[in-house]
């Protein structure tokens, strides 16, 4: 019903307009093509000039009530320095902004028609165009400058002693792998993917250094103060690994792997008190478009103490012996169990604080 | 009819040719024009510019309407509108718009908006209907292929539409249709029959691209009147000579690669595919060693140089229209010809910047991020000369005026944001989310529209010899101005929050999920402006029929050319001779004088501009 009403609304709205615009066309006839083009004339100056004033004030107004919105300290040392470089930015662009804008709505406005008026025949200036040529050429290398700085830093090489952890796409979710005690990644091959066989990533369990990977869909969990170098990838489509509170972004492309390395500087549980939302969580968004699901495609990541880190590791099961339970020691041994429930109890207990 | 026919023919023949309502030009004819041959298969150049312009404003409420549609989803997650389900049946279950629907609406609209509208709508149509008029010839190089061109162009919005109606749903990959994910009909129902007929409907788009382009090109260089040297064409021309250089050399890279994906799709290669298993078929594929990056090189080869293709007319036609409406020359004709020049090569130096964040070498990014911050300077060149072109002049603002003004205004303020994003710094975390749709809709979208706008104002009474009616116009401008900047403004505050694009539904996340007021804002108003764009397709089809009449030759006072011929000039232009130029066109307040058309020789006592 309320559609219908709407509809309705915007059709009497529209056979107003049109027949006031009609009449003012007849009334413009009336009072003289050129009286008409005058009060036209003065009306959209004014208004012009409204809108540099109203739309300036909007600009600001804007701000102020959306800049508590915008994801607050940058929860990476790459961000802080992405932000750092935001801020250079939006000074000097924010700057030309309003320059230009004031320019040319009191321009219009300043120079609407007089019948008075003589144009000043003014066709080019080589000085002008010079200045106006170097100063934005200046103002951009410093720009260009500052930029490849923090770029050439931020796509570097990870520091050595980073934390490995593998991230793989899939239509419409993450999964993280571990390499394990040996620090090695075990051997994939897309075509030994099946998740019939609980084999997610196509990991070849002939290679040794497979048999200790941890395999995780639930989140991946991060250490504070430590760099982390994620090893992307994907199964199916091209995703992406948006990390906003970190300010990092890169595509997970099937059949070319990508990397990206960061440091994170606060745990989760700071980042609730510090954004003042206790639901506060770090996020994976894909920000690919990989198919209907792309808006819910949605990984978690827990950033943790060492102490707190070391913990959940231990409670971690390798892939290899939940695809083969028979080799699984645990299996042999009951009291193993114990201890990982154990462990599990203490971190829980953590989380809940 | 071939362009010698009509040159060597007596000048009284073509003069009331194109005017059907007085009816007394036909008998005279040698050759005999029906309905089919003057409005159908046209060879004028004119008629042919019409027809891409009126196809444009088909698909400009198509595009429109399907933003109209992921706006009410946007801005209205949690509820549903029945009427919806009555309008669209299986895409819209429940009145809820569903995801599938959803993302051929967003690639449907990217599309139909960026190559129908405002390549095909845009420089089709000020491409066709000016340059003859302006340089002063009686039409194109070759008519026939420009014919041609409007036919495939057709031919491809067919196919374009028909892929609405199949079963699987139109393509629905984005308007970048980057595979795998468009190469591969398990990962989507949009890349089944959808893209086939999206890949076909492109190919035809690009063959109509380069038939007119190539004509626009020959055109310019080899049809000028005499003394019409090439620092005496009007900016329109110049514009819209670099528009048609910048697709004649990148369209055919797109369509190589749309090619490839054809190949890819139907053929068992393996040229974007490598590595893939699919959870819907629970198969892995045969295809390795293939580069899905490959496809983006090509496909952003065009892509970017399609910004300018997209920016570039809309460019010329407010230089020339600010000129005519401040009673005072354009700055810097020669800056502006040389910032034209240089922002058409850098075009094809700036592609990668939409990769940064694809796994592309750092090092290379970093080139690339020199280049795109390099087009900034040109770009600055061109406000600051259109600032100083108002700068004392005597200026009238008539809504072709108001529209230029608000190019300026909004191609400041995306352009700006564009230096946010060619900086590979800042598009890592910006990349891919509302901040670039904010920048694009701004830059591209809008400020061309005004472009258009502008375009369309200025040169109705030239096109159709009635005006537009005035109060519509302003009222259109007002509301577009206020709505542009009231929608795309605050995505920029999105963006900063790292909040992705192609999202139908941010409710369920904790980092962005704190815009769900602004998102139904930036929806009431996007409704809003959408309506007022109906009322301009209103008074453009009302106007035509019913607007008031042109009484004087030159309504505007302006130097050009298309200003000389008859009010409503038929198939050839001008009656008698085609007029020879002297000048500059841009003589307006010299020595007094109001304005000095072309036409006039340089007088003795004048001083050189």
């Amino acid at each position: 019903m309320s559609t219908f009403f709407l509809i309705a609304i915007f059709l009497l709205g529209f056979l107003v307009t049109f027949q006031i615009a009609k009449a003012s066309e007849y009334v413009g006839i009336l009072k003289g093509e050129k009286k008409n083009f005058e009060q036209n004339n003065r009306i959209n100056g004014f208004l012009l000039l409204a809108f540099l004033v109203f739309g300036l004030l909007g600009v600001y107004w804007c701000n102020e009530a959306l800049k508590g919105r915008i994801l607050g300290e940058a929860a990476s040392e790459h961000g802080q320095n992405i932000d750092r470089m935001l801020y250079i930015t939006i000074a000097v662009t924010g700057v030309v902004f309003v320059i230009t804008q004031i320019l040319l709505f009191w321009f219009a406005f300043k120079y609407q028609y007089k019948e008075t008026r003589k144009v000043y025949f003014f066709s080019h200036d080589n000085k002008l165009e010079l200045i106006w040529t170097v100063v934005p050429a200046i103002a951009l290398s410093v720009l260009v400058g500052f930029g490849l700085y923090y770029w050439l830093g931020i796509t570097g090489d990870a520091p050595k002693g980073a934390l490995e952890v593998e991230i793989t796409g899939k239509q419409f979710a993450w999964i993280y792998r571990y390499p394990g005690d040996d620090k090695i990644f075990g051997k994939k091959y897309y075509k030994n993917i099946s998740d019939a066989e609980d084999n997610s990533l196509g990991i070849l369990w002939d290679d040794k250094s497979s048999q200790d990977d941890i395999v995780n869909e639930q989140a991946m969990y991060l250490v504070k103060n430590r760099p982390v170098k994620l090893i992307i990838g994907a199964r199916d489509v091209i995703h992406d690994v948006g990390l906003s509170h970190f300010r990092m972004k890169m595509d997970a492309v099937p059949g070319t792997p990508t990397t990206m390395w960061f440091t994170p500087l606060y745990t989760t549980k700071e980042m609730k008190k510090m954004t003042n939302n206790p639901d506060f969580v770090y996020e994976i968004s894909c920000d690919q478009m990989c198919g209907k699901g792309h808006f819910s495609m949605k990984g978690l990541i827990e950033v943790v103490t060492q102490e707190e880190y070391d913990l959940w590791m231990a409670r971690q099961k390798p892939k290899y012996l939940a695809v083969f339970p028979d080799k699984d020691p645990a299996n042999a041994k009951k009291d193993s169990t114990v201890a990982t429930a154990a462990a599990v109890d203490t971190l829980k207990m953590a989380a809940s604080k | 009819m071939s362009n010698e026919a009509i040159l060597q023919k007596p000048a009284d023949a073509v003069v009331t040719h194109g005017d059907h309502r007085e009816g007394n030009g036909h008998s005279e004819h040698h050759h005999k024009e029906t309905f089919i041959s003057k409005y159908v298969f046209s060879m004028d150049h004119k008629m042919i510019a019409k027809q891409f312009l009126i196809t444009g404003i088909i698909w400009a409420i198509i595009g429109g309407l399907f933003s109209v549609l992921f706006r009410l989803q946007l801005g209205y997650p949690n509820d549903s509108f029945p009427i919806l389900e009555t309008l669209l049946g299986k895409w819209a279950k429940g009145g809820k718009i569903q995801p599938e629907f959803y993302y051929a609406l967003v690639t449907m609209h990217g599309t139909v908006l960026v190559f129908f509208v405002l390549t095909a709508g845009l420089s089709g149509t000020f491409a066709n209907f000016l340059i003859p008029l302006q340089i002063g010839a009686r039409d194109m190089a070759s008519p026939f292929m420009n014919m041609l061109s409007y036919w495939f162009f057709w031919a491809a919005s067919v196919v374009m539409i028909s892929s609405l109606f199949v079963e699987t749903g139109p393509a629905s990959g984005g308007w970048t249709s980057y595979p795998p994910l468009s190469a591969l009909g398990g990962a989507s129902e949009g890349s089944k029959t959808g893209m086939d007929l999206w890949l076909i409907s492109m190919a035809l788009f690009v063959v109509s691209s380069l038939l007119g382009g190539l004509n626009y090109i020959s055109t310019i260089l080899n049809m000028r009147t005499k003394g019409m040297s090439m620092t005496r064409v009007p900016l329109t021309i110049w514009a819209l000579f670099f528009t048609a250089v910048l697709g004649v050399l990148s369209f055919p890279v797109l369509l190589s690669g749309f090619i490839l994906l054809l190949f890819d799709r139907h053929g068992g290669t393996s040229f974007y595919l490598s590595d893939i298993y699919l959870a819907s078929t629970q198969q892995a594929l045969p295809n390795e060693g293939g580069s899905a990056i490959l496809y983006q090189h090509l496909f952003w080869f065009l892509g970017h140089p399609e910004v300018y293709i997209i920016l570039l007319p809309a460019m010329g036609m407010v230089s020339e229209i600010m000129s005519v409406n401040s009673r005072k020359p354009i700055f810097g004709y020669m800056a502006m010809i040389g910032s034209l020049f240089a922002i058409t090569i850098l075009a094809f130096l700036v592609w990668a910047h939409h990769m940064f964040v694809s796994g592309l070498n750092p090092f290379l990014g970093s080139v690339f991020v020199l280049l795109t911050l390099l087009i900034a300077v040109p770009s600055a060149i061109k406000v600051f000369n259109w600032l100083t072109t108002l700068w004392r002049g005597n200026i009238r603002f008539t809504p072709a005026m108001l529209f230029s003004i608000g190019f300026v205004s909004l191609f400041i303020s995306g352009g700006l944001t564009g230096i946010f994003l060619g900086n590979s710094t800042l598009d890592i975390h910006l990349h891919d989310t509302y901040f670039v749709v904010a920048h694009f809709h701004i830059v591209m979208g809008v400020a061309s529209f005004f472009g258009l706008f502008a375009g369309v104002y200025h040169w109705f009474p030239k096109m159709y010899g009635r005006y537009l009616n005035n109060t519509m116009a302003y009222l259109h401008f007002w509301v577009t101005l206020i709505g542009a900047y009231l929608i795309f403004w605050p995505m920029h505050y999105e963006g900063l929050a790292g909040m992705p694009r192609r999202y139908m539904d941010f409710s369920q996340w904790v980092s962005f999920n704190q815009f769900g007021d602004l998102n139904r804002f930036i929806s009431i108003v996007s409704i809003i402006v959408f309506a007022v764009q109906l009322l301009f397709v209103f008074n453009f089809f009302y106007s035509i029929f019913k607007g008031r009449r042109v009484t004087t030759s030159n309504p505007w006072d302006s130097n050009t050319l298309e200003w000389t011929t008859p009010i409503r000039p038929g198939h050839g232009n001008w009656p008698g001779e085609i007029p020879e130029v002297h000048r500059w066109p841009y003589d307006y307040g010299k020595d007094g004088r109001e304005f000095i058309p072309q036409t006039e020789p340089v007088g003795a006592q004048e001083t050189a501009h």
